[in-house]
This record gives C-alpha cells, sequence and structure tokens, in this order.
C-alpha cells in the first residue's frame, strides 16, 4: 500500500507525474468530477487547521467523493487516550483514504504502519507536511513553467518552518537549483539539513539576515512567519522583525518575474500592499494546493479519470 | 599482569572501546547466562592503546546489530576446541529497533507507550541514527 508520510515516499517520477495530472485536472475540471465516487476520505486532524483541511475535504467533493472525521483531538476517541493506531484501524472501516494531521511528529507514519488503507500525512508537528510541499511545487511549475534552474530564497523562520524543510528536500532533487536562506541567526536552517541535503549533494547554498541584500537574484521567494516567541529576546526581535517584513519598497529592487508563495496563515511579514502585485502568488498557492490534493488522491487510490 | 584463561568454547567479543564493555554486557543481556563470562577491561592494545576484551564459555547467538550500533570496530570471534574458527567483523545496521530510544519531546513514542524505538542509519560515514517518525538524532542507547 502506498502512502504518503515523507516527501521522499514519492520518487521524482512519481511527483512529476502528480503534477502533471494537477494540471490535467485543471485544464479540465469536469473530466474528473465523479472518479471519486463512492468514495470516502476520512480527515483525522487532531490539531486545528483551515486551509489543509478544507482543501482536502474540498478536493475529495470536486472528485464526486465523501468526506467524513474530526477537526480537533477534542472531538475524538483521542481525549479518552485512544493510540494512533487504534484510530487509524478502526477508521479503515469506514473509509477509503486518511488524511491525518497531529501535533506529534511521525503519527501519520505510525497509523500508516496499521492500515490497508493509503494514509497521508497531513502535517505532522514540526516535522513533515508533504502535501504543502506538492503545493509549493505545483505552484512554482504553474507560475515559472520550470522546476529547474531556479534560485529560490527562503525567508523568515527556517529552524521550525516544516514546510522549508520540506521544499528544501524535493527541490534539491532537480536540476541547477540554488538556495538563498535568509533568516536570523537564531532562526538558520538546521544542521541537519545542510549536512544530509546540501553540503553531501553538492548544492550552493547561502545564508543571509538581510532579504534586501539578495532579493534581485531571486526567482521565487518563500515567505514564513518569523514568530515574537522564537526569539530568545525582545532586544533581537525588534532588532531583527522588519527585515523579514515583505512591503513594496523592498521589492522594487526584484525581478519581474519573481513569484512570491507563502504556505500562509499569514500575519504580518507580507504587507497587503503587496497582494495586488502581480509577483504574489500565495493565493493562487492555496488553490494550486486543492488541485494537488486531488491529483494525489486519485494516484493513492489508483483511479484513473477515463476509467 | 592479571590472567584470565583461554576458552574452550564460546565467543571472544574483542576490540571493545576501553570503557564499553559494561554497555555490551547489559546489551546482549549476558547477566542472565548459566555459563561464565569475563570482563577484561583496559587490556593493552598496539591498535587502540587500550580495549576491553568480553570472553563468554559458551556458543550464544549474539545480537550483532546492537553489537554494530554500539561499536562496529568490535570484533566476535568464535571459539570452538580452544582456536577460533570464525571472526566476524561487525558493521553499521541499516535500522535498530528498541536498542535506542528517542528523546524528541515531540516525538508519538514520547506519548504511546507501546510503539517500537526505531532508527535508521541515515549517515553511514558519520555513523548518524535518526529516529524513523521524528528524524531526531540518537542520543546513546536505552
Amino acid at each position: 500500500m502506498k502512502h504518503l508520510i515523507d516527501p521522499t515516499d514519492l520518487s521524482l517520477a512519481e511527483i512529476d507525474e502528480i503534477l502533471a495530472l494537477a494540471e490535467e485536472i485543471i485544464k479540465d475540471r469536469p473530466r474528473f468530477a465523479e472518479v471519486c465516487k463512492g468514495k470516502k476520505l476520512a480527515t483525522l486532524f487532531f490539531e486545528p487547521s483551515t486551509r489543509t483541511r478544507l482543501s482536502f475535504e474540498a478536493a475529495m467533493l470536486e472528485l464526486g467523493g465523501s468526506v467524513l472525521g474530526f477537526s480537533s483531538a477534542d472531538s475524538s476517541s483521542a481525549a479518552k487516550g485512544e493510540s494512533v493506531a487504534d484510530t487509524a484501524r478502526t477508521v479503515e472501516k469506514y473509509a477509503d483514504i486518511i488524511a491525518m494531521r497531529h501535533p506529534k511528529e511521525g503519527a501519520p507514519l505510525v497509523a500508516s504502519m496499521h492500515v490497508h488503507i493509503p494514509v497521508i500525512n497531513a502535517g505532522d508537528g514540526g516535522h513533515n507536511h508533504p502535501t504543502q510541499t506538492l503545493t509549493d511545487l505545483l505552484t512554482i511549475q504553474q507560475t515559472k513553467h520550470r522546476l529547474n534552474n531556479l534560485t529560490v530564497g527562503f525567508c523568515g523562520d527556517l529552524k521550525f518552518g516544516r514546510t522549508v524543510h520540506s521544499l528544501i528536500k524535493q527541490l534539491s532533487l532537480y536540476d541547477n537549483i540554488k538556495f538563498v536562506l535568509i533568516s536570523p541567526e537564531e532562526l538558520q536552517v538546521p544542521d541537519y539539513i545542510k549536512e544530509e541535503v546540501l553540503i553531501q549533494k553538492n548544492i550552493p547554498f547561502v545564508e543571509v539576515q538581510q532579504m534586501e541584500d539578495v532579493i534581485h537574484d531571486l526567482d521565487i521567494l518563500y515567505m514564513t512567519r518569523v514568530q515574537r516567541e522564537r526569539f530568545f529576546n525582545e532586544a533581537d526581535y525588534i532588532r531583527l522583525k522588519d527585515s523579514y517584513i515583505l512591503d513594496l519598497n523592498k521589492l522594487e529592487n526584484a525581478r519581474e518575474d519573481l513569484k512570491i508563495l507563502h504556505p500562509l496563515p499569514r500575519v504580518n511579514e507580507i504587507a497587503t500592499e503587496v497582494d495586488d502585485d502581480p509577483r504574489a502568488v500565495y493565493f493562487d498557492q492555496a488553490e494550486y494546493g486543492k488541485f494537488v490534493r486531488m491529483a494525489l488522491i486519485m494516484k493513492l487510490l489508483g483511479l484513473d479519470a477515463n476509467a | 599482569m592479571l590472567k584470565v584463561d583461554s576458552i574452550e568454547r564460546g565467543i571472544v567479543l574483542d576490540h571493545i572501546k576501553a570503557g564499553k564493555s559494561m554497555q555490551i554486557y547489559k546489551f546482549l543481556h549476558l547477566d542472565a547466562l548459566d555459563c561464565s563470562v569475563a570482563i577484561i577491561k583496559n587490556v593493552k592494545s598496539n591498535k587502540m592503546g587500550a580495549k576491553d576484551i568480553i570472553k563468554i564459555n559458551e556458543t550464544i547467538d549474539i545480537n550483532l546489530d546492537v553489537l554494530g550500533y554500539i561499536d562496529p570496530n568490535i570484533t566476535v570471534n568464535i571459539i570452538e576446541h580452544g582456536v577460533t574458527v570464525e571472526k566476524k567483523c561487525l558493521a553499521l545496521p541499516g535500522r535498530i529497533t528498541n536498542v535506542a530510544k528517542c528523546k524528541n519531546p515531540r516525538c508519538i513514542t514520547s506519548v504511546e507507550q507501546d510503539l517500537d524505538h526505531i532508527f535508521r542509519l541515515a549517515d553511514r560515514d558519520a555513523g548518524v541514527y535518526r529516529c524513523v517518525y521524528c528524524d531526531h538524532k540518537t542520543e546513546g542507547t536505552f
């Protein structure tokens, strides 16, 4: 049984297939309207989420399937102390595919070890969030029309940002990718990503603290939120916080064909004045998230629009 | 010079890094054996400076994965009729189960006690193991 727990569970060829299928869906949505008729997706969300859960549910509904599940641990038997394995075994009796979000790292892997239906990791703590990575890849593919030959900037909290780690790992599989890692020293990309991905694969990267110094080099700028509570002291936060807020002024030096991504939710790290700039694609990205999840559900269930 | 008799039939774990023999004794559950077991610490070694040796006066099944994880440089000598009939060199195992415990408080294993603690070899050159659930590095053994 194929699951999607870690971004590396999918080969490059499988990812390309999913992205290609998502592009087909975008071009001809009615053709896919009944592909999942009679199939049920269980969304097991042990912690709250807006975009991910709704995009999974919208994806299944658009494929003609139905959805069931819960949106917080309080409304499941986890509140009574049920194990992840037992919850998954039970849900397996009611659904054809599971999307699970859990605050503990590895919980979706545990679920996948105990069931015979596909399990999709919809975010496990600060660890992995592979469907966000697929969303990001589809957004880059749709807006830049390529996934190679790119200089990709990541800005903000690169230490705890799981979406950043997953996307770095995945983009590292494509040719001629350069990374520009923009963050305060306290929130740099963890050593294991640098050692086991970037250095091991000889992928060029630079680490800088100021967005202004590098913005003109970028094809993609992936923004993330810098949270006050991540800083060791208030003085550093005040000193650095404006460096990580994108506004039209900072964009003046950026390329015309730059694309700005953000996994959302945004707080204040992108000024709302940027939203109307054609380079801002973060709300489109949320929609691509639905299309890529439609493609993923079809792929994991082994369904075909022509069947 | 301390003298420990050679064994007639059994296993000699040689080239143990000095100071690690007690950990190995514990991990291989050698305390549960009825036969005699000798732990020799700080033996002079040309190659290693100092080393530990464990002599087990019986042929038992040894979990080579556990041993390889603790110290891949150990050699396992199988003794029959007082002579070495087989010398096994160890390697870092690809996967270890319930040998090390994940210390990451955010890992699912921190709240679900029945789960096996499984680690995979992430970097052979550096000998780094990571938890299969959360990718956290191992820190020692149980």
